[in-house]
């Protein structure tokens, strides 16, 4: 700690960082633009200038920019000096001179730094007047719009785009008065975190072009804290409403997690919130009229029909994509013994796998944060990219600790962010990817090792059998024992190591030689007296409850093709399934057997899907916006997201469809209670308590309000239906209210939704909630962890795994249109890929399929045309399959033979458009 | 290590074209020169416009590919400086000094007769192709102003008539066509 | 031993000694002599005890900037000389006379610099208009390649030395030193954050001298000569010689080299001629286009970093650009903001949106449609693009002769407001 006098008070400071930063951690305003917190200092903007004096006799004092000053101890600054504040006014002036002041018909306008900064600095009458430089400007794709006359040249958007989040086409072009910022010609935006842009950018030259479409200023949104529903990490957003319409995604700070950032598929895949899919209203038909079109149903008449078939022996199916108020509500309606996985058996098997691995001492589940902090890391088959992009953002920071490491030896500052990339070049913490086709994370990759998901297997083991000589031996050695070698050194050397995988391959021995390496690793630092020999390990989830549903089955049920089973047979009366698509679950073949058996099926779900046709009951279910709900991450953190709108018409939250004799007759079915109980019958649930309490105190206080005190047209809303002005919506459950009123939290973060301050409107004004910059939130509410540390410790487990029959073969995941409801977003569809395969050069050769050809890939009762992508980056002689909604997995999991189809060019013509927009990453890095 | 993602993006207006055998053999030899590759980028990007005349899209694609470098980056360096052509030019580039011991000496007038004589401002190419007149910085030849650079030749202590002979000469040995 | 060790060889008149002739005259001895008798650390004595200061403008100690170069056991073992040769500072033209006049001094230099610091690769930064520079420096680095004075262990020294040219195209801010840097790396040619000086972490990361290429000729003589001599060339306070320019309205405008203290008078009367007949002296920028204007009256200051610079101005490159009478001080300054306008990086945003605004002023007072508080907006530029506001020299280089120009001739400023048209266009 250091302490600093800025005009003339004293502030303990941390000595480490420089002026701008710690300023604002002491609550101090202090305008900046190029500065940001995750990417530290390049002095560029010179709008963050203070009066610096040498010691006190010092009366002149030298003007000095805050973010390239180091905080030093002892340091005398001042804010208020004249000299600091007309330079100040001088630099926001010049920044605007170009600028065209358009901020009445900007998306910016109102949440914009710009106007913040222009405020604070003093800036009011333009003085120059002369013609502006205009620009041209780009179409960016689907998801930003440019608007590069807005622009003010802070380079924050190139910092962020290439140089934090590893994109490629996006640069500053031109030079002096005519910067340049966009593509080199007009494109998409390719990397997977552009929407960042939309926040990083300090005005509106980056904004959010599926916001545009259904615009309204940020104080009209109605807005709650929320989770992403795009995969399992877990990251906090802010969605906002207008008009019964979801309206955007913004980023939500959390601490350990996404902290600034969200990925594309986080961002822009809520329009399916407005999708003309969604069910939106209860659908029924008798069991025996299958074929005729379903009728539409009332809220109530829904219900009762729910009641009236749910009786008898009934069996229900969870959803890892639905809440665990509703799994448990569903459970407790039919029963524990009743439940089922809605997740496949092997995905289940895997998640099962890895609970007991979350309580195993020793070995640590690191937050996405704490990712960023390994100074070596090991995926395993995860394209982490395509399945949990924010982790992958995460693991391409971790690759800059050798940086810092040397940044630490020379002195220089870690902000210093330019300095320190130049001095490191291309030196690199290790980042080793197993995989079986190129990644997008190879770029930053120190080794990569192409092989099948059993090729992996063996590797794995052989690099855990190299660290430690009990853990066993695979049966057969890798070919490449050197490389082997080199990954078991470099693991032993780290001092933080990280192993990360996932279920994408639905491999149990994959993550039982996963969890080896681990243990030999966390044996060796033992033996070697490391600090702390604890190893970190995770997993990534592919669904945003995944792990909640895991969890709950740990408690009793079974898995789904016992339910299959149970259906086919004709052994049940009634089946409720929950916001689960099961052609996506299990092979089609299965679940039509299931579905033959004509038993009553109750689907609760908010789109339509093939599987939710065949249902006798389909309701409509809520949206991760329209309802509370609670969802536990892949470290098994449970998280709440609160309600932020009502849905209109019949849509309800599953759980209060599934409460029985209770549904949608008024506010007394909430899913705390259900939690409460959940919490009280399993050990493993039992923090819930913890997540209850810290919100019911706030509740039992004063409702902290949705919308914004300058929210608009609250009166007149709804004239168009009728004059009166309409009743707020009442939310007695929550600590939220469907208003203005209320205590609008100002700068405590506990039920932070959008972030303001006085003078702070843009979302940089979240660092008024955090303890420092970059911190933890003040009362900031992270969830809880449901998983103790107090399993076993774990002895080498036994890897059994049957080499595969036939050829081999991995499935593909895309960032954009692998996550079904995310999928159902227009902006996402402009960004997706039908289905296809994908194979090596070699194995096109020997198949005589070129480029954009069309192979047949058969199973044992499947078979399905895929237009072919060869690719460089790809394991020999495998074949690599991406689903997309179309093509069934499940039946494609056995063995597996693959032909050419003779062509047709048509098909050759629509296959080459299609893969003109994929974004794949297929040669190798070259060094220097 | 570089960033050399191949990305297919949105079906891109232009593709690469081939470097000539000439240009990778210069491009070859700059490359052995620094230890990293996408130092060469503003050479290889002169070595096109030697043999090219000037830096189209498609040399500009072809330069990143073939230092696995993305052509956005490269555009970035290609863009800041001033002798890098992104447009067409004239067949010889004048590249006339316009700051300000030139300026002093009356650069101006002379500037305003190439104006004339060629019907061409700053920026512009004559209609035949045979002529780009750009103002460039101080040629460092100040005590001889005001001075012109075109076609590798320094021309000094620029008068009306200098600048007249000076173009009847390339007329006639390079005759229009 | 000579009193004109950067020019002694040269004749513009005639092509510029070939490796054969600057060998005859002694060249290449000192370095020669250098790696049988000298360690590095001695070389480095000698440098900062002879007060050599930088000659890119700054003028800095050269001796003292080397030593800031790690050479510690452990510290990193490549290291980088790199030879600033992008001179694009408007009216200088001084190192283009070296490098066309006697490029094998320049690689006796850099031979002793890269041997002090050890850097076994050194760059040529030569501006890209320089076309006649490059030949003749490809020539010379090729003919001393043959003679073993380049490459691998240099004449059985054990050091190895490789100098690589490298031309740019075309950017006034590529001279800045760091900026310098990013555009040899195949960047943006943003200048770069100090600290770290790139005597600590320079080019790819590591630690790099840059040097003006007058600096660098300066090397041969003082190890030839020795420090004593080298002192004893400057008259005043400053050791050494300099190479002087002078353009502009002068019989003879030209560029020579002159003891350091030599009075200013000296320069301009007796080398350059004096002022063409029918103009009369109004001021000078004493050393290229970012410096103070001086004026008549400050004739019989002598050339020396001190004495410049209590004048209120600085010696900076030497060159020096005359204004006459009959020109027109206010389209000079403009002229001037304009170069440094157009040439600003874009990085920071004083220089990057306060010239253009300094510019269009300009161009406004010119076509006579000036406003009183334009000159309060150009004062007001003054501090806000002045030393330590903007994140290189760039900017405030260029209000040196805006806020000179804005004290000394503030009445043409004047003028051209009230009679709403520019004096000398009538
Ligand atoms: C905008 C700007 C342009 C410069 N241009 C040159 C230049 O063309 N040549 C040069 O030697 N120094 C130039 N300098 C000075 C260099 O940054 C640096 O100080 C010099 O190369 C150091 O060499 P020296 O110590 O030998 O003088 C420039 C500085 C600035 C700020
Ligand atoms: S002062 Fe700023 S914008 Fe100007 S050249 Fe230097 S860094 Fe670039
Ligand atoms: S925030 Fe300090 S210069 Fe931009």
């Amino acid at each position: 700690m250091a302490k600093i006098s800025v005009d003339g008070i004293e502030y303990e400071v941390n000595p480490a960082n420089n002026l701008l930063q710690e300023c604002l951690s002491q609550g101090l305003d202090l305008p900046y633009f190029c500065w940001h917190p995750c990417m530290g200092s390049v002095g560029a903007c010179r709008q963050c200038a203070v009066k610096q004096y040498r010691n006190a006799e010092d009366k002149t004092g030298t003007v000095v920019m805050a973010c390239m000053t180091p905080a030093s101890d002892g340091s005398i600054i001042s804010i208020n000096d004249k000299q600091a504040t007309d330079f100040r006014s001088h630099v926001i002036e010049s920044l605007m001179i170009s600028h065209p002041h358009d901020c009445p018909v900007c998306e910016e306008g109102g949440e914009c730094h710009l106007q913040d900064m222009t405020q604070m600095s003093g800036h009011n009458y333009r003085r120059y007047d002369f013609k502006k430089v205009t620009h041209r400007n780009q179409d960016l794709g689907p998801f930003i719009n440019h608007e590069m006359n807005r622009c003010i040249a802070c380079y924050r958007c190139v910092r962020f785009y290439d140089d934090y989040a590893g994109g490629t086409d996006l640069a500053a072009l031109g030079s002096h008065h005519h910067v340049y910022f966009g593509r080199h010609e007009e494109g998409t935006l390719e990397n997977e975190f552009s929407g960042n842009l939309v926040e990083v950018c300090p005005t509106g030259v980056f904004t959010d072009k599926t916001f545009s479409a259904h615009y309204t200023r940020k104080w009209d949104l109605q807005t709650a804290p929320s989770i992403c529903s795009g995969c399992g990490a877990g990251c906090n957003t802010t969605p906002g409403e207008r008009y019964g319409t979801l309206r955007r995604i913004v980023n939500r700070y959390h601490h350990d997690l996404n902290g600034y950032f969200l990925c594309d598929r986080g961002r822009f895949g809520y329009d399916a919130n407005n999708s003309r899919d969604r069910v939106g209203e209860a659908l029924y038909r008798h069991a025996h009229t299958d074929g005729e079109p379903r009728k539409a149903l009332s809220a109530i008449e829904g219900a009762r029909q729910l009641d009236a078939m749910a009786s008898g022996e009934l069996i229900g199916i969870g959803s890892p994509r639905a809440s665990l108020e509703s799994n448990m509500a569903l459970r407790q309606r039919v029963g524990p013994q009743n439940f089922f996985s809605g997740m496949g058996d092997a995905q289940l098997s895997c998640a099962t796998e890895v609970i007991s691995l979350l309580q195993e001492p020793g070995l640590n589940c690191p937050d996405i944060r704490s990712l960023e902090l390994s100074d070596c890391v090991l995926v395993v088959n995860e394209d982490i990219t395509n399945t949990s992009a924010r982790m992958a953002l995460a693991l391409r920071q971790a690759t800059r600790n050798a940086a810092s490491a040397m940044a630490q030896d020379a002195r220089i500052p870690l902000w210093q962010d330019a300095a320190v990339r130049e001095l490191a070049q291309h030196s690199r913490s290790p980042l080793i990817i197993l995989s079986p086709q190129g990644t997008r994370l190879d770029d930053v990759a120190s080794d990569t090792f192409l092989g099948t998901v059993e090729q992996q297997i063996v590797f794995v083991q052989s690099v855990a059998h190299a660290i430690d000589a009990n853990c066993p031996a695979p049966n057969c050695a890798p070919e490449n024992g050197a490389q082997v070698t080199s990954v078991a050194n470099a693991l032993c050397a780290a001092k933080r190591p990280s192993i990360v995988s996932g279920l994408s391959a639905e491999s149990l021995a994959l993550i039982k030689a996963t969890a080896n390496l681990a243990r030999a690793l966390r044996e060796y630092r033992h033996r070697h007296g490391a600090a702390n020999p604890s190893v970190d390990l995770c997993f990534a989830m592919p669904e945003v409850n995944t792990m909640g549903l895991a969890l709950l089955m740990k408690e009793g049920g079974g898995s789904l093709s016992s339910a299959l089973s149970i259906l086919r047979t004709g052994k049940a009366d009634a089946a409720i399934v929950l916001e689960n698509d099961l052609y996506r679950r299990a092979s089609a073949e299965a679940v039509d057997a299931a579905l033959a058996s004509k038993t009553p099926l109750i689907v609760i779900d908010h789109l339509h899907n093939a599987f939710n046709a065949k249902a006798h009951l389909l309701l409509p279910a809520a949206t991760m916006a329209e309802q509370g709900g609670t969802w536990v991450n892949y470290e098994a953190r449970a998280q709440h997201s609160y309600q932020v709108f009502q849905p209109e018409g019949s849509t309800r939250a599953a759980y209060e469809w599934l409460v029985p004799n209770n549904p949608v007759r008024g506010p007394s079915v909430h899913g705390d209670a259900l939690l409460q109980e959940l919490a009280g019958e399993s050990r493993s649930f039992a923090p819930l308590l913890e997540l209850l309490s810290s919100r019911s105190g706030i509740a039992a206080l004063m409702k902290s309000p949705r919308q914004s005190h300058r929210f608009s047209g609250r009166t007149a809303m709804h004239a168009n239906v009728h004059v009166h002005e309409t009743k707020q919506a009442q939310d007695p459950h929550s600590p939220l209210s469907f208003s203005m009123e209320g205590l609008l939290l100002q700068k405590d973060a506990s039920l932070m939704s959008a972030a303001w301050a006085p003078a702070w409107n843009s979302n940089q004004a979240i660092s008024k909630f955090q303890e420092e910059i970059n911190g933890e939130l003040k009362q900031g509410n992270k969830g809880v962890h449901l998983l103790a540390r107090d399993g076993e410790r774990g002895s080498y487990n036994k890897v059994e795994h049957a080499p595969e029959q036939g050829l081999a073969k991995y499935f593909i995941e895309h960032l954009f249109g692998s996550e079904e409801i995310s999928a159902a977003s227009p902006a996402i569809q402009a960004r997706a890929v039908p289905a296809y395969a994908c194979i090596g050069k070699g194995l096109a050769q020997s198949l005589g399929v070129h480029q954009h050809g069309l192979l047949r890939l058969c199973a044992d009762r499947y078979s399905v045309e895929l237009p072919v992508l060869i690719r460089d980056r790809i394991a020999d002689q495998c074949v690599g399959i991406y689903c997309g909604g179309e093509v069934n997995r499940a039946s494609l999991c056995g063995s597996v033979s693959i032909e050419a189809v003779a062509k047709d060019a048509n098909v050759l013509a629509s296959a080459r458009a299609m893969f003109s927009h994929l974004v794949i990453s297929d040669t190798l890095p070259r060094e220097g | 290590m570089t960033i050399s993602t191949i990305i297919a993006s949105s079906a891109p207006r232009v593709q690469a074209r081939t470097l000539s055998p000439q240009e990778t053999h210069e491009i070859d030899h700059e490359l052995t020169l620094y230890p990293d590759r996408r130092a060469v980028g503003l050479e290889a990007l002169k070595i096109v416009q030697k043999h090219q005349g000037w830096v189209s899209d498609e040399s500009l694609l072809a330069v990143a590919q073939y230092l696995g470098m993305s052509a956005h980056e490269l555009d970035g360096v290609a863009t800041f400086f001033n002798l890098i052509f992104r447009q067409p030019v004239g067949r010889n580039v004048m590249l006339f000094c316009d700051s300000v011991s030139c300026y002093i000496m009356g650069c101006e007038r002379i500037k305003d007769h190439i104006s004339a004589r060629l019907g061409i401002d700053y920026g512009e190419t004559t209609a035949d192709g045979q002529y780009t007149l750009l103002p460039v910085p101080c040629l460092g030849d100040c005590d001889r102003a005001p001075v012109m650079l075109m076609a590798g030749e320094q021309h000094r202590n620029l008068t009306k008539e200098k600048i007249d002979a000076l173009l009847t000469s390339v007329q006639q040995e390079q005759p229009n066509k | 031993m000579t009193d004109l060790p950067l020019t002694k060889n040269i004749d513009m008149s005639r092509a510029p000694f070939d490796i054969g002739q600057y060998r005859q005259a002694q060249g290449y001895d000192a370095v020669l002599r250098m790696f049988k008798d000298m360690a590095p650390s001695d070389v480095l004595a000698m440098v900062k005890d002879s007060g050599l200061k930088g000659r890119g403008g700054a003028g800095f100690p050269t001796g003292l900037k080397w030593s800031f170069v790690p050479s510690q056991e452990d510290s990193p073992k490549t290291k980088y000389l790199v030879v600033n040769a992008d001179e694009m500072e408007p009216g200088t033209f001084k190192d283009r006379l070296l490098l066309e006049g006697d490029p094998h001094l320049l690689l006796e230099g850099m031979l002793i610099a890269a041997y002090t610091i050890q850097a076994n690769t050194a760059y040529i930064f030569l501006r890209g208009e320089y076309l006649q520079a490059e030949k003749l420096l490809r020539a010379a680095i090729a003919q001393a390649h043959e003679q073993g004075l380049l490459g691998k262990n240099i004449q059985g020294s054990g050091f190895d030395l490789e100098i690589i040219l490298h031309t740019s195209a075309g950017r006034y801010i590529c001279g800045e030193e760091t900026a310098l840097l990013n555009a040899l790396e195949g960047k943006r040619a943003n200048p770069r954050a100090k600290p770290p000086f790139p005597q600590v972490s320079g080019l790819w990361g590591k630690p790099t001298i840059v040097n003006n290429v007058e600096t660098l000729c300066n090397l041969p003589g003082i190890l030839r000569y020795g420090v004593d001599w080298y002192k004893g060339l400057g008259k005043g306070g400053d050791a050494g010689t300099k190479l002087c320019g002078v353009s502009g309205r002068v019989n003879n405008p030209g560029c020579w080299e002159l003891a350091l203290g030599t009075p200013i008078r000296e320069l301009l009367e007796n080398k350059a001629g004096g002022m063409c007949a029918g103009y009369e002296l109004r001021g000078f920028l004493p050393g290229g286009g970012s410096t103070d204007f001086l004026l008549p009256e400050h004739l019989d200051l002598t050339l020396d970093y001190d004495v410049i610079g209590k004048a209120g101005s600085r010696l900076a490159t030497g060159t020096m650009i005359v204004l006459d009478d009959r020109t027109c001080p206010v389209g000079m300054v403009g002229n001037l903001m304009r170069f440094f306008s157009h040439e600003s990086c874009g990085w920071c945003t004083p220089c990057r949106d306060g010239l253009p605004w300094v510019d269009e002023i300009f161009r406004r007072l010119e076509s006579g449609g000036g406003r009183a508080e334009d000159l309060q907006i150009l004062t007001e530029h003054l501090e806000y693009l002045g030393p330590g506001r903007t994140f290189c020299a760039l900017a405030p280089g260029a209000m040196a002769p805006l806020g000179s120009a804005l004290r000394h001739f503030r009445e043409d400023f004047d003028a051209h407001i009230h009679s709403g048209a520019c004096p000398w266009r009538k």
